[in-house]
């Protein structure tokens, strides 16, 4: 069985998987019952001076049949007295020695965030992280995201955290920067061991059309959100993958957040070099209980992968990102039907037909016909197989692809509703790799069109 | 419409038919939502052409998903006027949903016709004004009876600013939609309320206690010469006509009914009991014997249908089969009825022979204690009037002759479709036929 217990820049926890600062840490007793549940950390809800909360709060996008696919709020920070914050935080520590608690803090004068530390300290934090990421509310006073997109200031309040504090300091960023190395960059100046990512990213949720009001709504009016939940995932491992590549920022510990709901999410953050995750949304739709799924998945799947500790793990996808630029150009994808699976839906078809190249075929046409329905080439063979879909009903054709014209672009394989049906095989070129830097580099420069077409350009303009 | 008319055939209450259950009631917002959610939006999808009436499905599906049910009722009715009746009493298993790529699959297919239904019922009631009729040409055309046939093609040509005059022997307008469908699929008020929304097309009068005739005797009766004189088309729905009979010792009197003949009594007899009846057997092995035995089960009578061949050779749905035998109904296979026996007149039992490949066995055969027999073996033609339109013709089926891609007859004024045409098909046949027929109507109407 795999060692799922991290060492987070010198702090020791069972296991990777905290809660993030938010609803489900909010009071003593829901830690309480989240570590008992099997978390292995909490970053309590962010601790600051007094606050109102509006209602409503919350804002979820759906999808079809799936709820809550995303999910926003203008929830401010904790709405409830430091002192008894501060006694529960102690109460957590004494109980649970060996789980991480980490103290969220957000305040704005010197002064007072060395009073907050300190009393965070006294009260048994392991950690502290500073919210520099909330979008709204806090903002507008001159904290939470507006620090965390001002790097001379994040750099500025960093510097003091580190200052005033005993335990290791992490500074959580939003995602609402046009480049996130630069607050990262801050902070690593600043000397904070550590990073985490995402808070939540600026949002409306919608609009209410009968009030013509935006959602969520308070009264008759709204405000701009922070939106997170599965569907901010690939947001967040893209801003973690740049801050794991970088130089100075990669060696920083870092905890990923950003829609985990699951162990495969946790590996993937995992994997891209997070050392702990922290979730909030997945708990506020599921509860504590889905951590039990998440060490058993992470632990089984550790093992079946031949690692035998969450470190191992780490970082282990970083090396396979590139810049664009380094992709080689001479690798070559084909998409492959296959008619045994295939219902015959023919959402292939009209994907690629209107939203791709135009290489998928319905059989039994006539030139006439297929030229009538848009194509512009025509497949040069046309397999030899039945045109009714065997595992499809009367009347359901299986469509088949037009091999020398795909692209590989694989829109058909993502939208085919049968899993394997579509098959992106690879197929040589017979080219040796090149990238666009090679091109660049062999003076082989860029005119849309390929290299006959840069040719020609050059010979106009000599 | 004239307001008058649309109130005017209230069925009487407690009727039996009220105390069925609806098998598949109307979706709740939610039920619908997840249930359309679940379509995948083929193309070129294989429910569109397993439809009869080419009622474009996905399209429709994908409108209850994003919260446009007008317009998905607009695209059900635009291919299908009857889309409420429709969506409920279709055979989807064998139609729509039997093609549905989830059901190639292997997975629950797409209940369609409960989306249908969700799309129609809810559109109708808070906005019915969704089509809005052509002005007047001046032309009038008859439609002789007023079931699904002629009230589709009634509206479809309503829409296109003619006048229709629907003739209808019966008092109750709608044929069998309103007659003869179980209850626990669609109630005759139901089939009256839709085709009062048909009515509300346009300028269309039901002439309900008028029967169209070759020699017009009386005031309830119009001649065919009559009518073709009087109208610029004309148009046939004449259904089928009575229930078969068996032609056997005891047949005669009270406890024997032909099936369509009870059904109608369940759906519009007020106070219809069945007391004394504990035990019914049903003869036939049809769509409509599985219907009166279904029906009856579900009125606490113990049902047992008796048919010739086996239960593979039965012409009825499997579907239907399942459901009734769910409720208790019993199938009694390769028998055939020889007497009913009685006692001071009263039914109380049946003779019945045993088969074998469709031969009797000689000395085979069972007593069967009954208080009722159902005969369901069938029913006779109605269409020996459509011989008075001069050029006319019926097949040796008795079924009016007409070319399958105009539906026109031998008169190149007389159209006609549904049951007297196709021999006794579904309710969305008859709308199908009854658009070709209106298509073919519009072009000789414009002098094409
Ligand atoms: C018991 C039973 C159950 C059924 N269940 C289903 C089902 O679940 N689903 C389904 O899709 N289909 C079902 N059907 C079939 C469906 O009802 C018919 O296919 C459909 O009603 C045919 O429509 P139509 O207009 O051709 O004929 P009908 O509905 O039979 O209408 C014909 C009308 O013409 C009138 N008429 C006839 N001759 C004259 C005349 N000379 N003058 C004036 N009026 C005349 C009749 O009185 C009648 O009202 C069922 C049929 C039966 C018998
Ligand atoms: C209702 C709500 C309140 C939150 N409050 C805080 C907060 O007080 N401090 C903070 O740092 N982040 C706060 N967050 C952000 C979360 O900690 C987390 O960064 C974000 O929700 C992304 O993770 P997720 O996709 O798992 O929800 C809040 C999020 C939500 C939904
Ligand atoms: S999307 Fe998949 S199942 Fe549908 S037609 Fe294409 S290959 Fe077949
Ligand atoms: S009309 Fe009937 S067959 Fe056609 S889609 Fe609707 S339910 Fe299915
Ligand atoms: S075949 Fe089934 S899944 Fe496809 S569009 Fe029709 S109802 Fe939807």
């Amino acid at each position: 069985m795999a060692d799922l217990s991290i060492d987070f820049c010198g702090i020791r926890s069972p296991n990777p998987f905290w809660l993030a600062s938010a609803p489900p840490t909010n009071t003593g007793d829901q830690v309480m019952r989240a570590f008992d549940a099997g978390w292995g950390g909490a970053v309590w809800k962010t601790l600051g001076n007094p606050i109102v909360n509006v209602t409503s709060r919350f804002g979820g996008i759906d999808y079809g049949n799936t709820r809550l696919m995303g999910l926003n709020n203008v929830e401010l920070i904790t709405d409830r007295p430091l002192e008894v914050n501060f006694r529960e935080m102690r109460e957590v520590k004494k109980r649970f020695p060996k789980h991480t608690l980490v103290a969220s803090l957000m305040v704005e004068t010197k002064e007072e965030w060395r009073e907050i530390i300190q009393r965070s300290e006294d009260a048994g934090a392991d950690l502290l992280e500073l919210n520099f990421g909330c979008p709204h509310g806090m903002c507008e006073r001159g904290m939470g995201s507006a620090v965390g997109a001002e790097p001379k200031v994040l750099e500025e309040i960093a510097r003091w955290a580190v200052a005033f504090a005993r335990v290791p300091v992490i500074v959580k960023l939003t995602p609402n920067v046009g480049d996130i190395l630069e607050p990262g960059e801050a902070a690593v100046r600043a000397g904070v061991p550590a990073l985490s990512l995402i808070n939540t990213v600026k949002s409306i949720m919608g609009v209410d059309l009968d009030r013509m009001v935006p959602l969520p709504r308070v009264g008759d009016a709204s405000t701009n959100g922070g939106y997170c939940g599965p569907a901010v995932k690939p947001i967040a491992l893209h801003l973690l993958s740049q801050l794991a590549r970088h130089p100075q920022c990669g060696k920083l510990a870092i905890s990923g957040i950003g829609g985990i709901s699951n162990w495969r999410d946790a590996a993937e953050f995992i994997a891209l070099g997070a050392t702990s995750v922290q979730v909030c949304t997945a708990v506020m739709h599921h509860g504590f209980r889905i951590v039990e799924d998440m060490l058993e998945g992470l632990s089984d799947f550790l093992d079946e992968k031949g690692m035998s500790s969450v470190a191992e793990l780490r970082g282990r996808a970083v090396p396979a990102y590139r810049e664009w630029g380094e992709l080689d150009l001479s690798y070559k994808l084909v998409a492959d039907i296959n008619p045994d699976t295939c219902i015959g839906c023919q959402l292939c078809y009209v994907a690629c037909m209107d939203g791709s190249h135009q290489c998928i075929h319905l059989p039994g046409r006539t030139e006439e016909q297929s030229r009538q329905a848009g194509h512009t080439h025509l497949p040069q063979h046309v397999p030899e197989r039945a045109v009714t879909a065997a595992a499809g009903t009367p009347g359901a054709r299986v469509p088949f692809v037009d091999e020398e014209e795909c692209v590989g672009c694989n829109l058909c394989q993502l939208v085919c509703p049968v899993p394997g049906c579509i098959t992106m095989e690879e197929v040589s070129t017979g080219r040796p790799p090149e990238s666009w830097n090679d091109r660049i580099a062999q003076g082989k420069s860029y005119v849309p069109g390929g290299l006959e077409a840069t040719e020609a350009a050059r010979r106009r303009n000599r | 419409m004239r307001e008058g008319d649309a109130k005017r055939w209230a069925l009487p209450p407690n009727r039996a038919e009220e105390g069925f259950e609806d098998k598949k009631p109307l979706y709740t917002p939610a039920e619908a939502l997840a249930e359309a959610n679940r379509c995948l939006y083929c193309s070129g999808a294989p429910c569109i052409q397993a439809c009869p009436t080419g009622i474009d499905v996905p399209t429709f599906i994908r409108k209850i998903g994003t919260g446009n049910l007008k317009g998905a009722a607009r695209t059900i009715l635009s291919a299908n006027l009857l889309g409420q009746s429709c969506a409920q009493v279709c055979p989807v298993e064998v139609l729509c949903a039997g093609s549905c790529v989830y059901t190639g699959w292997g997975r629950e297919p797409i209940a369609i016709g409960r989306l249908q239904r969700y799309a129609v019922e809810n559109t109708l009631a808070s906005h019915p004004a969704i089509f809005q009729a052509k002005p007047p040409t001046g032309k009038r055309i008859a439609l002789v009876g007023s079931g699904p046939a002629s009230i589709a093609a009634a509206g479809l040509l309503a829409l296109e600013g003619h006048t229709c005059l629907i003739y209808e022997r019966k008092a109750l307008p709608g044929g069998l939609n309103t007659l003869g469908i179980a209850p626990y699929k669609l109630k005759g008020q139901e089939a009256l309320r839709e085709l009062e929304w048909v009515l509300s097309l346009g300028r269309i009068e039901v002439r309900t206690g008028i029967e169209v005739v070759e020699t017009a005797t009386g005031p309830g009766q119009v001649s065919t010469t009559e009518l073709l004189a009087s109208h610029d088309a004309v148009f046939l729905g004449l259904g089928l006509g009575a229930d078969a009979r068996l032609g056997i010792p005891g047949e005669q009197g009270e406890g024997v009914q032909g099936a369509t003949h009870l059904i109608e009594r369940l759906k519009t007899e007020p106070g219809l009991t069945l007391e004394g009846v504990r035990r019914a057997l049903v003869i036939g092995g049809g769509n409509t014997a599985l219907d009166i035995a279904h029906e009856l089960a579900l009125l606490g009578v113990e049902v047992a249908m008796v048919y010739r061949r086996s239960e593979q050779e039965m012409g009825g749905y499997v579907h239907e089969l399942d459901a009734a035998r769910l409720d208790g109904v019993r199938l009694l296979e390769n028998r055939q009825p020889v007497e009913i026996l009685r006692e001071d007149g009263r039914v109380v039992a049946m003779r019945l022979a045993f088969l074998a490949e469709g031969k009797p066995l000689p000395g085979a055969g069972e007593t069967l204690p009954t208080d009722l027999v159902a005969v369901a073996i069938g029913q006779e033609r109605a269409t020996q009037v459509a011989r008075a339109f001069a050029g006319v013709v019926l097949d040796e089926r008795g079924r009016v002759k007409v070319d399958p891609l105009t539906h026109r007859t031998g008169n190149p004024k007389v159209w006609s479709g549904g049951d007297c045409v196709n021999g006794g098909k579904e309710v969305v046949n008859a709308v199908a036929e009854a658009k070709l027929a209106v298509r073919d109507i519009q072009r000789y109407l414009a002098g094409e």
